[in-house]
């Protein structure tokens, strides 16, 4: 059988299973439809969530971002999971005993104030609206690559899967579906990783291979890929290389942000009680940590299997550089897709790749005759999914590994999806502009409103306003300034009010928001940017994917002093941030 | 459930949070970043430590921190008598 048919069957099959649960799990009440009616075991919280949670950024981009940045890619694997214990800690028990179905909804009840409401909504709709696009982006790319269609195509047909199971099944269906979608995930993503780690350290974990010695050889792989690396005159892999002020900005961003997307939040409002909503913080970031300590093995394997590749043989000896009409079948595969480009700059039929910025390199290289690196694209974006093909495994792996990256897409544009829907439909609709909308009227608006946002998003997934990654950190940094402080806030201090509340958010929002379009345009139009994006340039240094932490703070100080100077909240308001910081208050159950 | 009660269970929360969460720190931003040079002076197996600290450590420390949060959580939910069921 052919890889394309095998795609096709592979991929096929496992929609099949998503739709076929969406219609078994079908909503018929709100309650079910955004909160799968608070029935949700916490392990199959966890594992929806860790579906939710890892997009297509997780899936396809991580390992390729750590394979040529080493160690500097640190921030994405520490800032993508440690949220997760802020989540755990500090907004999962208390929201899920508030009991609401949405985040809006909590921050207008404790900011007793539709005004906070609706500032919530907006901050939602724009965090949320912008993380979809690059899933869509993802998907689009997913199945364009491998069911051979056009990317529009791809977009299309995947816009018409969310549709079906997330409109159907509202909350309910999702979490059956995103269980079974974890399940095709983290398989996908394993498997390749045990054979690759088995190839070159003989140890299956590919936790412990990354720290184990090279088969038939005394040395330590990562040793051995610092000098690979260094050789060639790039950074050492294991090394840091950015600068510290910037990683420990952006590992916060990250992992506020995580904390403060409402996608992930509402997912702990699904479980049955608020000891469920702690430990399912818990499982979820299990399941996620498998993905997350693999691709460090994942990323360091590839750079590492790339290289050898290309290099051969001793470097500066004149056969040890690979042939380019000896190249292997999956260089030229991805040759076609245009995200892999040779260049024989120096006419010797061979493909030296080095770091030829390198200044202090430069006279060795061209004492080697090299006159410049051939290798002229290496998109990151390949390294998960050419892996299979470089370590050589069959071909149902690869078939797997491209229903693998469907998944995580579908998953996270799904969960994004419905609480775009939510905020709409139960925030705005019944919360401010139609509070007597029956329960059966709200639904409906809520499928409408997600099948509009799926339209938006499919449009702008089409069309995006900038590269994926751009958008993401937009997302991060907008959830990071604008929701989590004022969540955090109205758990821990009683005495910030609306005003503080509302000027918060506002003021974390627009210093970010502005601080992000300075450097990348405005509404991220090419050309706009008031200063170029350069360090230089940077306030204090900071790049603007890691300035929503310093949002996060202008929002906290805002927030803090201006409910310093009005007056404190009612009576009654602080009764509910008593009565939801216990998780069975007096009177609850009959008990006191 | 009395007023002075509720205040201690809170007090004993955030006593528990603000431990664990020096904790979070540590391996992350201190073991992971600020500390990451030095610490890679040490190997654990072919693993630099600071290094390992920042792709694997600090994530197994994550998890295992939020099971001992919810654990002691419910320690403190029954002896403050605040347990749910």
């Amino acid at each position: 059988m052919s890889l394309q048919t095998l795609t096709y069957l592979v991929v096929g099959a496992s929609f099949v299973l998503y739709i076929g649960i969406a219609i078994w799990a079908k909503a018929r009440s709100t309650g079910e439809f955004y909160v799968a009616g608070k029935g949700v075991h916490p392990v199959a919280n966890g594992m929806a969530t860790a579906a939710d949670w890892m997009s297509a950024a997780s899936f396809i981009s991580m390992a390729g971002l750590i394979a040529f940045k080493g160690y500097d890619a640190s921030v994405y694997l520490m800032g993508w999971t440690g949220g997760y214990v802020l989540l755990a800690m500090l907004l999962a028990p208390y929201l899920r005993k508030f009991g609401k179905y949405t985040v809006p909804e909590f921050i207008g009840d404790r900011y007793y104030s539709r005004t906070a409401r609706i500032v919530a909504v907006i901050c939602l709709i724009v965090a949320s609206i912008t993380y979809v696009i690059g899933q869509m982006k993802g998907i689009g790319v997913a199945f364009g690559r491998f069911l051979e269609v056009d990317f529009h195509t791809g977009v299309v047909v995947g816009m018409a899967i969310v549709f079906v199971y997330a409109v159907l099944g509202g909350m309910k269906g999702i979490t059956y579906t995103q269980i079974a979608q974890y399940v095709v995930l983290i398989f996908a993503y394993t498997v390749p990783a045990i054979f690759i780690s088995l190839q070159l350290t003989g140890n299956p974990l590919p936790q412990l291979g990354l720290g184990s010695t090279m088969n038939g050889s005394e040395t330590h792989l990562l040793t051995k890929l610092n000098h690979v690396l260094v050789d060639l005159g790039f950074a050492s892999y294991t090394a840091e290389k950015g600068g510290m002020l910037n990683m420990f900005l952006l590992t916060l961003s990250l992992m506020i942000g995580t904390a403060g997307l409402p996608h992930v939040i509402i997912r702990f409002f699904t479980v049955p009680r608020v000891r469920d909503a702690r430990v399912s913080a818990g499982w979820s970031l299990v399941f996620i940590a498998i993905l997350y300590t693999t691709a460090p093995a994942v990323g360091a394997m590839a750079i590492y299997n790339f290289i050898k590749t290309i290099q051969t043989g001793p470097v500066g000896a004149p056969t040890a550089n690979l042939e380019f009409d000896q190249r292997p079948q999956w260089f030229k595969n991805w040759e076609k897709t245009g995200l892999l480009k040779f260049e024989d700059k120096n006419g010797d039929g061979r493909i030296q790749y080095y770091n030829d910025k390198n200044q202090s390199y430069a006279e060795a290289a061209s004492a080697f005759g090299w006159k410049g690196n051939e290798m002229v694209k290496v998109d990151r974006d390949i390294m998960v999914l050419a892996n299979p093909e470089i370590a050589k495994l069959p071909d149902w792996v690869i078939a797997l590994v491209a229903a693998g990256g469907i998944a995580a897409a579908l998953s996270t544009a799904a969960g994004l999806l419905l609480a775009i829907a939510s905020a709409i439909s139960h925030d705005l609709l019944k919360g401010v502009f139609m509070p007597k909308i029956s329960e059966k009227n709200e639904l409906m608006a809520g499928r409408i409103a997600m099948a509009g946002a799926i339209l938006v998003a499919g449009y702008l997934g089409m069309n995006p306003p900038g590269f994926a990654a751009q958008v993401v950190a937009l997302a991060f940094g907008l959830a990071a300034s604008s929701l989590f402080p004022v969540l955090l806030l109205g758990i821990f201090s009683k005495r910030v009010n609306r005003m503080g509340a509302i000027s918060g958010m506002l003021s974390g929002l627009t210093v970010t928001l502005v601080y992000i379009f300075i450097y990348k345009g405005w509404l991220f139009l090419p050309g706009t940017n008031n200063l170029p994006n350069t360090a230089e340039y940077w306030l204090f240094g900071i790049q603007p994917e890691a300035f929503g932490a310093v949002g996060a703070l202008v929002n906290i100080v805002v927030a803090w002093t201006v409910s310093r100077m009005t007056e404190a909240p009612p009576e009654h308001i602080q009764d509910i941030v008593e009565h939801v910081r216990i998780p069975r208050a007096a009177g609850e159950t009959g008990a006191s | 459930m009395s007023k002075e009660n509720a205040s201690a269970y809170w007090a004993a929360n955030l006593r528990l949070l603000v431990g664990c969460l020096v904790v979070w720190f540590i391996v992350s931003y201190g073991f992971g970043i600020i500390l990451a040079a030095p610490l890679n002076h040490i190997h654990l197996g072919g693993y630099p430590l600071g290094f390992w600290f920042a792709q694997q450590g600090s994530i197994y420390t994550f998890v295992i921190l939020i099971f001992f949060y919810a654990w002691r959580m419910n320690k403190l939910d029954r002896h403050y008598d605040v347990h749910e069921d």
